[in-house]
Parts: C-alpha cells; sequence; structure tokens
C-alpha cells in the first residue's frame, strides 16, 4: 500500500480479540482458507478473505449489517464495462482486507486531487466486510430483447426471469438491475463507505438504479451463531442451510459442473425480494394467532407441538379435533423442504426500517435475500406456494424483486469478478 | 448560484484568486511571514516582500477566534484563512505579484479587521513557468473576456426590456443572458458580494436582506408577469454585472483554476441544474446546464496542449465522456434553445445526472495533473 493509513495496521493496534483465522487476511494466505468451506468467524473487526473457489459473503457467517446496490450499466461499450469489473475487483480486494479503496488513500494523495477514497471508513477495522457481486439477466439481454455486451449465448438457463407470483405489488424502480452487489458487514460505516466507493467507481458505466440499507440479519448461515428474530418477533432461518453442510451445499447452493453455462460453475443464484411487513396490524394479532400463522413458538423457535428450536417438524400430527398441528397454511410447512421435494435455500436476509410512509407507520420489513443452485427448482417452486396459501401474506407486500447470476470466486490477484463471463 | 468558492490548497478555504498556484511545493522555498494576531492588534513580521509565493503563518494570542486576509487593491481576496482559535497557528499560502495589498486580521471573524499595508516589488512573476500552461492561460482568459462582453450586452438589454415592461421580450432574453453568466460563472462568483446580489435565489436570502438579480426578476416575469415594481432591481444588476465584468476581465488566473473551475461548473449542473432549482419559475434549467458544460468545455479546451503532454489517457476519457453529456443534451433541443425542464421525464433527468456524473469523475482529476 503506497502510504495513507492501514486501517488493517488500526486492527492490529485495537483488535486484541481477533481470532487467528481472521489475521490469516493478510496477501498470500487468504486463498486457500475458503476453498475449505470452513466458515471464518467474521469477528467484529475482523477480515473475511476475498479470494477464494466461492465467493465470500454467501456462507460467511451472516454479519449484522447489509447495504445492497443494484446497478444500471448504461454503456454498451464492453470493454468499458470489462475493465469496471476489473477495477471494482481490486478495490474490493482492498477493502475487504481494511484498506483503502485506491492505492493512493483518503488522505495520502497531492492536495489537487481529490481523494481516491471517500474517508469514512479510516481508523474502522475490516469489520467481516464482505462484497459479493452478481449478473442480472438484463445484462444479458436488455429490456428491448438486445445483447449489449456479446454474451446473450452466455445466460444461464437458471437465469429464468422470474414468473409474477400472486399479490406481487412490484415497484419497478426498486426492482431488478444488470448488476448487483452486496456489502455485509459488521459495521454500517464499513458496508456504506464500500457501496459508496464502488458506486463512485462506476460512474459514466453504471449507474445506481436502488439501494436497499438492511440491519439485523434475519438469518444464520452456520451453526457458530444465534438464530436471529426478524421484525415479526420470530426466529427466522432456523432450517436454513448452513456453511457446514457440505453435501447439502453441493446439492442445493453452488452451480455445479453441467449444470449451465461453465462459466457460472462454482457460482449461485440470488433472490433478493423487499417484502413490506404491516407491523402494526401484525402486532396488535394474538400471540395464538402469530404462532399459527407463522408455524412455530415465538419464545423458543420451536415447531408447533415441538420443544426444541430444532426439532424436527411433525407436518402429520394432529391435534384433539383432527386439525394438523401445524396448520396447513402456516409459513413454516408451507415453505419447509419437506413440503417442496426437499428444495432448500440458503436464506441471508435483513431487517429494514426505511424511515415511515406518511401515514404514521414505519416502513418496515424484510429484505429476504437466497442463494441457490437453481431458482426454477427452489425459490420459484417455493415462492409459488407461499403466495397461493400462506397465512402470512395477509401481512407481507412484496414491493421488490431482484434475480442476480452470482460468478464463482476470484481466485487470484490477476482474476476478476466475471472473467469467465466475458473472457473469451 | 452556489455559495461556493474556487478551491485553494485544501484547508484553507481561500478565495484566492491567485494564490493557487503556490499551493504546492513551491512554498516551502521561502520561509515564512510571522503573523502574530491578538484582540487589538495584527503584527506582520515583513511587510515589504518580494513577487513570489508566500506562507504566512498567523498565531492568535488573543483571545477571540480570528481570521487573516490578504486583499488586493481591487478589494478581492488574495489569500485567508479562518477559524484561528486562541494559542494556535495556521498557514496561509499565497502569490502575489508586484502590486500594493493589505493584511487584515479579524478578532471575533467579522468587521473590517485589523488592517495593514502589504508591498511587494520585484518582476510580477507569471504564475506558471510551462509555457502549454501559460498559454492555457491566455486562451481562457479570452474567453471570459468575451463570455463577460456578451454578459453585459445581454444583460443590459434584459434590463432594458424589464424597464419598458417589455414580458415577452424580457422573458427571450433571461436565458440567453444567463448563458453567458452561466459559462464563467466560477470566475464570476469569486468576486465575494456580487455574485449573490446577481444570482441569489429566494432561499439563500437571509430574513432582512433584499432579494435582487436575476433570479427576482425571474419570478415576478414568470408568476404575475408583472414588472413594474423591478426598474430598480433592473439598474442595480445592470451596475453589479457591470462592476463583475470589469473585475473578471483583469483577474489573474492560475491553471489550476481552470481546472477547478471546469469541474465546479459540472458540480453546478449536478446539485443545481438537474434537479430544476436553478429557474425554478422559468424552467430554463437546461440553458444554464448546457452553458456550464460549455464553460467546462472550454476551459478544458484551454489546457487540452498541456493535458495531451502530461496525461494524454485523461484527455481521452475527458473527450469520449464530453460527446457523451453533449449528445444526451440534445436530445432535448428546441428551437435555438432548450426544452423547459418541466418537459423532461424522470428517465430523462436520470439520464443526464448518469452522464453528467460520467464526465465529473474524470474532469475531478485534471487539477492534479495541471499542478503537477
Amino acid at each position: 500500500m503506497a502510504g495513507g493509513v492501514s486501517r488493517r495496521r488500526m486492527l492490529a493496534v485495537g483488535g486484541a480479540g481477533v481470532a487467528g483465522a481472521v489475521a490469516a487476511g493478510a496477501a498470500g494466505v487468504w486463498a486457500h482458507d475458503l476453498i475449505a468451506e470452513t466458515p471464518h468467524a467474521a469477528d467484529a473487526g475482523g477480515a473475511v478473505p476475498f479470494l477464494g473457489e466461492h465467493q465470500a459473503g454467501i456462507t460467511t457467517p451472516a454479519q449484522d449489517r447489509l447495504h445492497f446496490v443494484a446497478f444500471d450499466v448504461i454503456t454498451d461499450n464492453r470493454a468499458e464495462l470489462v475493465d469496471l469489473l476489473r477495477e471494482w475487483t481490486r478495490a474490493a480486494a482492498r477493502m475487504t482486507a481494511g484498506r483503502d479503496a485506491g492505492p493512493v488513500g483518503a488522505v495520502a494523495g497531492p492536495a489537487e486531487a481529490p481523494p481516491d477514497d471517500t474517508g469514512e471508513a479510516l481508523g474502522l477495522p475490516p469489520s467481516g466486510l464482505t462484497l459479493t457481486v452478481g449478473f442480472g439477466p438484463t445484462l444479458f439481454h436488455d429490456p428491448s430483447g438486445r445483447d449489449r455486451f456479446g454474451i446473450a449465448d452466455r445466460r444461464p438457463p437458471a437465469l429464468a426471469d422470474l414468473p409474477h407470483f400472486l399479490g406481487d405489488a412490484l415497484d419497478a424502480t426498486i426492482s431488478g438491475g444488470d448488476l448487483c452487489v452486496q456489502a455485509c458487514a459488521h459495521d454500517p460505516q464499513v458496508a456504506v463507505h464500500a457501496i459508496r466507493n464502488l458506486a463512485r467507481i462506476g460512474f459514466g458505466v453504471v449507474s445506481v438504479r436502488w439501494s436497499q440499507l438492511g440491519f439485523g440479519r434475519t438469518s444464520s448461515t452456520s451453526r457458530q451463531q444465534a438464530t436471529p428474530r426478524n421484525l415479526f418477533g420470530f426466529k427466522d432461518g432456523t432450517a436454513n442451510l448452513k456453511a457446514e453442510d457440505s453435501s447439502l451445499l453441493r446439492q442445493h447452493l453452488w452451480v455445479q459442473p453441467g449444470d449451465g453455462p461453465e462459466w457460472m460453475t462454482g457460482g449461485s443464484y440470488l433472490v433478493t425480494r423487499k417484502i413490506r411487513m404491516t407491523i402494526e396490524t401484525w402486532d396488535r394479532t394474538s400471540l395464538a394467532e402469530q404462532e399459527e400463522v407463522v408455524g412455530r413458538i415465538k419464545a423458543t423457535g420451536a415447531p408447533l407441538g415441538g420443544r426444541g428450536e430444532f426439532d424436527r417438524l411433525d407436518l402429520t400430527a394432529t391435534g384433539a379435533a383432527g386439525q394438523p398441528v401445524i396448520p396447513r397454511d402456516s409459513h413454516v410447512r408451507l415453505a419447509h423442504p419437506d413440503t417442496n421435494d426437499g428444495a432448500r435455500l440458503l436464506r441471508r436476509g435483513y431487517n429494514f426500517v426505511d424511515g415511515s410512509d406518511g401515514l404514521g407507520r414505519l416502513g418496515a420489513g424484510l429484505f429476504f435475500m437466497a442463494y441457490q443452485r437453481d431458482p426454477r427448482r427452489q425459490f420459484v417452486p417455493i415462492q409459488t406456494r407461499l403466495a397461493r396459501h400462506d397465512a402470512m401474506n395477509e401481512y407481507l407486500r412484496h414491493v421488490g424483486s431482484g434475480l442476480f447470476a452470482c460468478p464463482p470466486g476470484v481466485r487470484a490477484d490477476d482474476d476478476y469478478w466475471g472473467r469467465a463471463l466475458f473472457g473469451r | 448560484m452556489r455559495s461556493h468558492r474556487l478551491p485553494a490548497c485544501v484547508t484553507l478555504g481561500a478565495l484566492a484568486l491567485t494564490g493557487l498556484a503556490a499551493c504546492g511545493q513551491q512554498t516551502a522555498k521561502t520561509e515564512k511571514i510571522a503573523v502574530t494576531a491578538s484582540d487589538t492588534a495584527c503584527e506582520v513580521a515583513r511587510t515589504e516582500l518580494p513577487a513570489g509565493a508566500h506562507t504566512f503563518s498567523v498565531t492568535n494570542k488573543g483571545s477571540k477566534v480570528t481570521e487573516f486576509y490578504v486583499y488586493a487593491k481591487d478589494g478581492s481576496i488574495k489569500g485567508e484563512v479562518e477559524n484561528i482559535g486562541p494559542g494556535t497557528t495556521r498557514d496561509v499560502h499565497v502569490e502575489l505579484v508586484a502590486g500594493e495589498y493589505e493584511s487584515a486580521c479579524k478578532p471575533g471573524m467579522k468587521g473590517d479587521g485589523i488592517r495593514g499595508k502589504l508591498t511587494v516589488t520585484g518582476q510580477a512573476t507569471a504564475l506558471t513557468s510551462d509555457p502549454k500552461l501559460a498559454a492555457a492561460v491566455a486562451a481562457y482568459k479570452a474567453y471570459v473576456s468575451g463570455e463577460a462582453d456578451g454578459l453585459l450586452a445581454k444583460t443590459t438589454e434584459f434590463a432594458a426590456a424589464v424597464k419598458a415592461g417589455d414580458v415577452a421580450k424580457a422573458k427571450e432574453l433571461y436565458p440567453v443572458a444567463r448563458t453567458h453568466w452561466e459559462r464563467i460563472e466560477p470566475v464570476a462568483e469569486s468576486f465575494g458580494d456580487l455574485d449573490p446580489a446577481i444570482d441569489a435565489r429566494e432561499n439563500d436570502v437571509e430574513a432582512g436582506q433584499e432579494w435582487t438579480g436575476f433570479h427576482k426578476i425571474e419570478k415576478d416575469l414568470w408568476t404575475t408577469g408583472d414588472v413594474s415594481g423591478d426598474a430598480r432591481v433592473a439598474d442595480k444588476l445592470v451596475a453589479d454585472v457591470t462592476e463583475i465584468v470589469r473585475r473578471a476581465k483583469t483577474v489573474d488566473l492560475s491553471p489550476v483554476q481552470l481546472a477547478a473551475g471546469s469541474k465546479e461548473l459540472l458540480d453546478e449542473v449536478a446539485t443545481g441544474k438537474i434537479t430544476g432549482e436553478e429557474d425554478r419559475y422559468s424552467h430554463t434549467d437546461l440553458w444554464d446546464f448546457a452553458a456550464n458544460l460549455e464553460g467546462a468545455k472550454a476551459a478544458i479546451d484551454a489546457l487540452r496542449d498541456a493535458l495531451a503532454e502530461r496525461d494524454s489517457g485523461l484527455l481521452t476519457a475527458l473527450d469520449a465522456k464530453f460527446a457523451t453529456v453533449q449528445a444526451a443534451l440534445d436530445k432535448h433541443k428546441a428551437g435555438t434553445g432548450w426544452k423547459p425542464y418541466t418537459e423532461l421525464s424522470t428517465a430523462d433527468t436520470k439520464e443526464l445526472s448518469n452522464v453528467i456524473n460520467g464526465l465529473a469523475e474524470p474532469i475531478s482529476k485534471v487539477a492534479a495533473v495541471v499542478a503537477r
């Protein structure tokens, strides 16, 4: 690093409690960590390795904060787009290691030049920052069907536009996007800093289409983590795919050789749904009804009829009157793998409150994110069933939607996001 | 109008028009001039100086927060450092050509301050020794001078139409006169009080202050159509423009200021024009947009040879991005002018915002290239 304040150096001074695995973020060793698929202790301050077989930020134990952004590509020039992806990759490698976005840094450059880093993360540790990129369907075919970048023949069949689900109230201005970047960190300032700097690097090539801040992860992606609660007050993500389930991850999460175009092997498909919750009406619903809607005990997260959070759902159990213990229209029954031919998702959503809506209500909800091997066999059938039958729909409104093909990880210093897609 | 200033050395907040070239390494060569400020005195260690770059090191031994200024004879600010707390010392870098100047400490940061004389003698050194940069400054000064002439001529016509009660003609001339203003806005804006008098918007005026200038007349023209009470405002506008034109034609500029000015013009577009805030009654924002863009282009064109030598890749990128912006803007041509802002869709303004950001990022890099 050419001068400037090293955020990582500050970590060395101030981060006494940082785990050894985290210190391995130093250049050189990090490549091998992710390949082993061991989740990295995303300690509050530590760095998560950027290089790896898969992109970080998917099985990485979910951090506390999110800044997600979708971009439109505003150039038709393929070389400009590829240059941007290269530059983004370099900046992402630096920022996830706790360094400044540019090689010069926030305060080390000439007085006459604007700094190549915006500076608000100076003095902050890496904070478990991960940056994960994805390519939307419109990158392959723009809305008029045009193949702007000569990659239409590489569009994976699994990246099929999502169908309209019953009740969808999608706003086009907070849906879709040619590219996305997911920034997760334990410090919201670090996540926002990363997105802000990537957006700045992209001026003239990409334009922010929409972005979403999230707080409070609503899923755990590792057994090291306790299951958190969403804004309905229920534990969310109990039955989530977890980083430790290696064979399940191959089956449900990572694109395998032969699934589609080879450039996606080792990648994963991301579906995002901005789900507005009408928490005001939910809050005046009785505890018993809330538990019947969800299908779990609010206190413990145990399925109705069970005792512990991780008890198996007994979908056949019936009560005294012969009615199912876990109601037919309960969320947990409809979303459960047993109801969906075993289909599973790696959920990685976040709570959001976008201020208020002018009617005295909080603009609250869940920014749902789920990674999977093939949305056509996973998210689409599950959501189709939920949209039709889920009792929870009374309190939900899907207002935004996104679908992205997240390529495999950046494997070496000269590699870049999307090289397998754009390299010929 | 935005209350801002031509950038100087990062921490100084100087409005210095000639001080900029001195912001870099050149100042290290000369010895610092100590200034001892108190609540009642302002002692400058040396008041007879050779022409060139100087650093004043201002120590506040008083009890009030103070400021230090160097003024030229015409009242323009050559160097400025604000917020010097009791017991602290701050530096200001100034480049001075031969002539008479005034120093001023302002205890409590108000009033005319405690003034003293500064005499600068010797060769009136140029602000740059690179002939390509010197040529750039000369070319841009010629541009400023030409636009200043146009500004005065069209503002005079506009004022006459207002005074004659010819609303239709005044409306026609309004965006034309402003085009000349907007092309050279960073230069015009650097003269302290004149800019708000000419270009303040209604919300830029504090309670008790009189609102004058283009936008006051704009409001009357487009809301009530009654300008019968605006004769005095029109006269004052011409007087203020006459003064600013006189100053603009004689101002010294540094190459770094050309670069900084081009960035500022795009900032004007990105903040005021893209939102329709500038001309909120007439909706002629795209005229101002086009003029800001032309002004920025003029500065880069003046610097072209120097940039080609110093960073040809940057110049190529700038040319491409200028073309992109122009193409996006040209979609909104109407007759000899531009569509009203109100006819733009959200998609239109987003596209314009995108292309301006795409141009402004590389333009923000020009100053450092010129300064090195």
